[in-house]
């Protein structure tokens, strides 16, 4: 008995071109994912425990954005509203809501909400609030149109080349100071151009892409 | 010697690969669990545990800068409510918040400054207290803003300096 039969030929073109079409597929599968939106999470809308809409409270209501995040001038960390805040107005206003019973039972128990994060930063990014909006970038630069999501998303992949992209050349990111919080601000014709604004905010982004800069 | 390479890109790919790419250091962020953690948070703070006191300030005295400072930090923790003018007519008390007092009403036009310094620091009937996010100074700067917007309820256009005039009309 012949160990190769008269299919041999045929099954080994077949295992050939498997291979080789796997090998294909892995290289396309490597070369295509990091810049798929399933990996970096751009539009990611996590579910939360209340389903909190920024639209509502900022562009309906005119909250301004350090009404709840009270730390975002001075800390790395914007803040996330203790319930107190919440209770400030929900005390009063939707007290029967049902969709705001985990924040009344919060604060019954003294539990915080556990609010799931949309902006994620792996450890060894050195991100600071504080700074980004003392040298004059508004919110809705890396956050998007935040001001009109119902639900909060994630506006941006937060790749490192999309921060290199502002810190190599922040001319077109900078605002002037008194407009950092509006989520709805545009450039009109009497806003000092990007070039004043660097000059303004002392802004030198030769040194702004170091890696000491974001890396410790 | 070509095996060799093979053998060095290989292996390297190997130790790549095994690499965490320390996204995840045992390092302690804000709001963040240790890694693997269950969350087990304290339902109250332990018992015998007494807040930290705020250290008083001194009144700062009134600058430019105090009031402008106040003006942003009213409009944005006070205003909601509040509104912009002080008339107690915000967009929150349009939607359904119990209306405050408007600051032009005589009992707040006569009361000292400690009181407008006190109901922010420890609320006021249905206003809750807003010490956690308006600081001690920031205090003041209010205060001294709506001071400022008592008085500019009874000026007159001679209040004005000539120069500015021209802006109001």
């Amino acid at each position: 008995m012949a160990i190769f039969g008269p299919r041999a030929n045929l099954f080994m073109n077949v295992a050939l071109l498997a291979a080789a079409g796997g090998v294909t597929f892995l290289l396309i599968l490597i070369w295509v994912v990091p810049v798929m939106g399933y990996n970096s999470q751009e539009r990611y809308t996590p579910r939360q425990p209340v389903p909190f809409s920024h639209k509502h409270h900022v562009s309906g209501l005119g909250l301004d954005c350090r009404y709840c995040h009270t730390t975002v001038e001075i800390s790395q960390n914007a803040g996330i509203p203790p319930i107190h805040t919440c209770m400030t107005c929900h005390s009063q206003i939707w007290t029967n809501a049902e969709m705001l019973a985990p924040v009344r039972q919060s604060l019954a128990e003294g539990k915080p909400l556990r609010w799931t994060r949309v902006y994620t930063l792996p450890d060894y990014v050195y991100f600071d609030h504080s700074i980004h909006i003392a040298k004059g970038v508004g919110c809705t630069e890396c956050h998007g149109p935040i001001g009109d999501m119902p639900l909060t998303r994630k506006a941006t992949t937060l790749y490192m080349s999309w921060c290199l992209s502002c810190h190599r050349d922040p001319a077109p990111h900078l605002r002037p100071k008194d407009q950092v919080f509006n989520p709805h601000w545009q450039r009109t014709a009497d806003t000092p151009s990007g070039k004043e604004l660097m000059a303004e905010y002392h802004i030198h982004p030769e040194t702004l892409s170091d890696c000491g800069v974001c890396h410790r | 010697m070509k095996l060799r390479h093979a053998i060095t890109v290989a292996s390297l790919a190997v130790a790549l690969a095994a690499c965490d790419n320390m996204a995840n250091q045992p390092k302690r962020l804000p709001y963040e669990l240790p890694y693997g953690a269950q969350a087990n948070w304290p339902a109250l703070p332990p018992q015998h545990i007494i807040a930290h006191d705020e250290k008083p300030v001194a009144v700062p005295p009134v600058t430019m800068a105090l009031l402008e400072r106040g003006q942003q930090r009213f409009d944005i923790y006070c205003a909601p409510c509040h509104s912009k003018i002080g008339d107690g007519r915000g967009m929150i008390v349009q939607r359904g918040f119990p209306q405050p007092p408007s600051y032009y009403i005589a009992r707040l036009r006569d009361a000292p400054n400690q009181h407008f310094y006190d109901v922010i620091t420890h609320g006021y009937g249905a206003m809750y207290s807003y010490a956690d996010r308006v600081g001690a100074e920031d205090r003041w700067a209010i205060v001294a803003y709506i001071r400022a917007l008592q008085a500019s309820a009874s000026a007159q256009i001679a209040d004005v300096p000539p120069d500015k005039r021209q802006t109001l009309q």
